[in-house]
């Protein structure tokens, strides 16, 4: 028996605040750590209030130590409790990657299944904030690469607040990133605590001509982009996997199936990337044959991002990229 | 002084059975292993049985362990049953994993073994973290965890530690100091002389006793763990000892002399025990040669019924992946 539930908008990482609250209240084995969440209210506000909500012991800011913190998560998990760990930044994860990729990912397997490692671990991606190399990468693909982890990328804040409520009751580790740019984009949230299941795909808009599967702050690129086309009379698709892994790819294929061209737009470099598996799933699927024109990629430069506005702008996609990108399939087919 | 409560008739019988199963185990393993009749690698840790069964035996029902590579012996200590170990580390379905850890990755989490780790230093922070659930339930369990003296070089240890410093959570981080990180010793890898001193850097209690000395380990993790559960935080505690095998199979013990292994073989913690228990008339000459035997008997009917077990099943290799809600 489902509610009724009423909208309002707020913003992207208000949005993840009020899922984390919401998941406070209704389980008391939900709790927060992470680097100054507590009365700084995160390094990009997200935690807020919830320290006067919930206090220190729940809202539990920590030393500087990812490894740490990251494997106390997994042993309060194993313990019995759902952790919820904030990394300031998702390039700091490489400081507890033990912990993330050998333990939290592992354990369940290695136990045969007699244990499991509910955790979440949620950390800010992407560029666009000026703060160069070691602040701004896009580590989704390594994520999803490794078995045992479930790897979210939120586009929306009511996808923000629904992945994370899910992500939440799953009973594996479960790594959300958030992208920096969303954070102060605002959307229809719903107010109760409704849960967006994690591994179902998101058609955003339905077009004719061309299918675009874009990621995280490239999914309202794309979007943008397809208003562009549409007064080019192109209409094209726009699809958000929304969880990388497991991936839901069939409505990715039925669609582009449909319209016979595939643009697949990322921010992370291009090479052994994220985009290149939904390449490959197209290739290995009957969808191949029914291709107008060769898939194409449209993905950040090989290159650590640059300081330089102007650099850093150019080493990923932007707008005019992707319908330039869209054109040219069009062309070619 | 009053004498150690592990010189009662049943807990000394209870405790030296223990001692005898962890080493009967190995040896089985060792020679399993170099028959070729089982898989993989093992990293034995004869020599050091006063270690896992004196902080074992200083938990009660509900407190937890977390392990090490060398993990057999905290297994048995905690609790575990060795027909389900033998059957992990012969590749079988009725393991305590079902085939998907082995040796290194054996948990029992019925007895709280939260898991061995094929990771130096990984199980640190995984036991600050249970101790922290304890901790924000208001359970008043604590967690023993075991690691190497080559973790405390780890930047793990010093985060998990430290976590476990400024929260009082209840852990005793146990070291079993065996002189070796592989091949590399402790007077090469460390400035300092025992790992009990770092614990001043986090302003924690830190304790070295000899680990071939059963009595002392399990009074001085009685003390850390009473101390931990009266909510006063961590202990490192520092069990001094030496394996006697090499680090893994591969190890041709090319980095030690004969004489220094003889030596500690010399110091045989379980024999040590023995002799105590003989000398304060605690057990005969008679019972310890039954408590010996017993012990070898619970080995070999291990090794009997997990080769009898099914052998772990590929087909459903997949479903162990991620767990269902």
């Amino acid at each position: 028996m489902s509610s009724p539930t009423s909208t309002r908008t707020i913003t992207y990482s208000e949005a993840i605040r009020e899922g984390i609250g919401q998941a406070m209240e209704a389980d008391d084995s939900v709790f927060m750590l992470g680097e100054d969440i507590g009365v700084y209210g995160g390094a990009f506000g997200v935690s807020g209030d919830l320290y006067h909500r919930f206090g220190p012991e729940r809202i539990r800011d920590t030393p500087i130590s990812e490894l740490g913190i990251v494997g106390a998560a997994v042993g309060a998990a194993l313990a019995g409790m759902r952790p919820i760990v904030e990394i300031q930044f998702s390039d700091f994860t490489n400081q507890a990657m033990d912990q993330i990729v050998n333990q939290a990912a592992k354990i369940h397997f290695m136990l045969g299944g007699a244990a499991s490692v509910p955790m979440v671990l949620r950390a800010p991606l992407g560029s666009g904030t000026g703060a160069a190399a070691q602040h701004s990468q896009s580590l989704e693909a390594w994520f999803a690469h490794v078995p045992g982890l479930k790897v979210v990328m939120p586009a929306t804040a009511e996808d923000a607040k629904g992945l994370l409520l899910s992500a939440i009751d799953d009973p594996n580790p479960v790594i959300v990133l958030e992208h920096k740019l969303l954070y102060r984009t605002s959307g229809p949230v719903p107010e109760e605590a409704v849960r967006i299941p994690l591994g179902k795909t998101a058609v955003r808009r339905t077009g004719a001509d061309l299918s675009i599967v874009a990621t995280g702050v490239m999914v309202s690129r794309a979007l943008e982009a397809a208003e562009t086309l549409a007064a080019e009379g192109i209409e094209v698709s726009v699809i958000d996997p929304r969880t990388l892994s497991p991936l839901d790819d069939a409505p990715i294929l039925a669609d582009v199936a449909r319209t016979g061209r595939a643009l697949l737009v990322q921010e992370a470099p291009g090479h052994v990337g994220f985009m290149a598996e939904i390449a490959a799933r197209i290739s290995e699927s009957p969808t191949l044959y029914r291709l107008l024109a060769p898939i194409k990629r449209l993905s950040g430069l090989n290159a650590p991002i640059p300081y330089a506005p102007q650099l850093e702008t150019a080493s990923v996609p932007q707008v005019d990229d992707i319908v330039e990108a869209a054109l040219t399939i069009m062309k070619e087919s | 002084m009053p004498l150690s409560p592990l010189l009662d008739v049943d807990r000394g019988r209870a405790a030296l059975r223990t001692m005898w199963q962890i080493r009967r185990f190995e040896e089985a393993v060792d020679d399993l292993f170099a028959r070729g009749l089982m898989h993989g690698t093992m990293h034995l840790s004869i020599g050091q049985e006063a270690s896992a069964t004196g902080v074992c035996l200083a938990l009660t029902d509900g407190d937890a362990i977390t392990s090490t590579h060398r993990g057999h012996g905290h297994c048995i200590a905690q609790g575990a049953d060795l027909v389900r170990m033998m059957a992990e580390l012969l590749a079988k379905e009725t393991g305590y994993c079902r085939g998907r850890g082995g040796s290194m990755h054996i948990a029992d989490v019925a007895t709280g073994n939260l898991g061995a780790n094929g990771i130096v230093a990984g199980g640190i922070p995984i036991a600050a973290g249970a101790a922290l659930a304890y901790q924000m339930r208001g359970e008043d369990h604590v967690v023993a965890c075991f690691f190497g003296d080559g973790a405390a070089n780890e930047g793990a240890f010093h985060e998990a530690v430290n976590l476990a410093a400024i929260w009082k959570l209840p852990v005793v981080f146990v070291c079993e100091n065996n002189k070796y990180g592989m091949s590399f010793s402790t007077e090469k890898s460390m400035a300092i002389d025992t790992v009990a001193e770092r614990a001043k850097g986090y302003g924690i209690p830190g304790v070295t006793v000899d680990g071939n000395d059963l009595e002392a380990v399990h009074e001085a993790a009685s003390d850390a763990v009473a101390r931990a559960r009266a909510g006063e935080g961590p202990t490192l505690l520092e069990n001094v000892t030496y394996r006697w095998k090499g680090h893994s199979k591969s190890d041709k013990n090319l980095y030690r002399t004969k004489e220094e292994i003889t030596e500690w073989r010399g110091k045989d913690p379980i024999v040590r025990f023995e002799e105590r228990l003989r000398s304060e008339g605690v057990l005969t000459q008679e019972d310890v040669d039954a408590v010996r035997a017993q012990a070898l008997e619970d080995v070999r009917n291990a090794v009997r019924e997990a080769n009898s077990a099914p052998d772990a099943d590929p087909t459903d290799l997949l479903d162990a992946v991620f767990a269902s809600a």
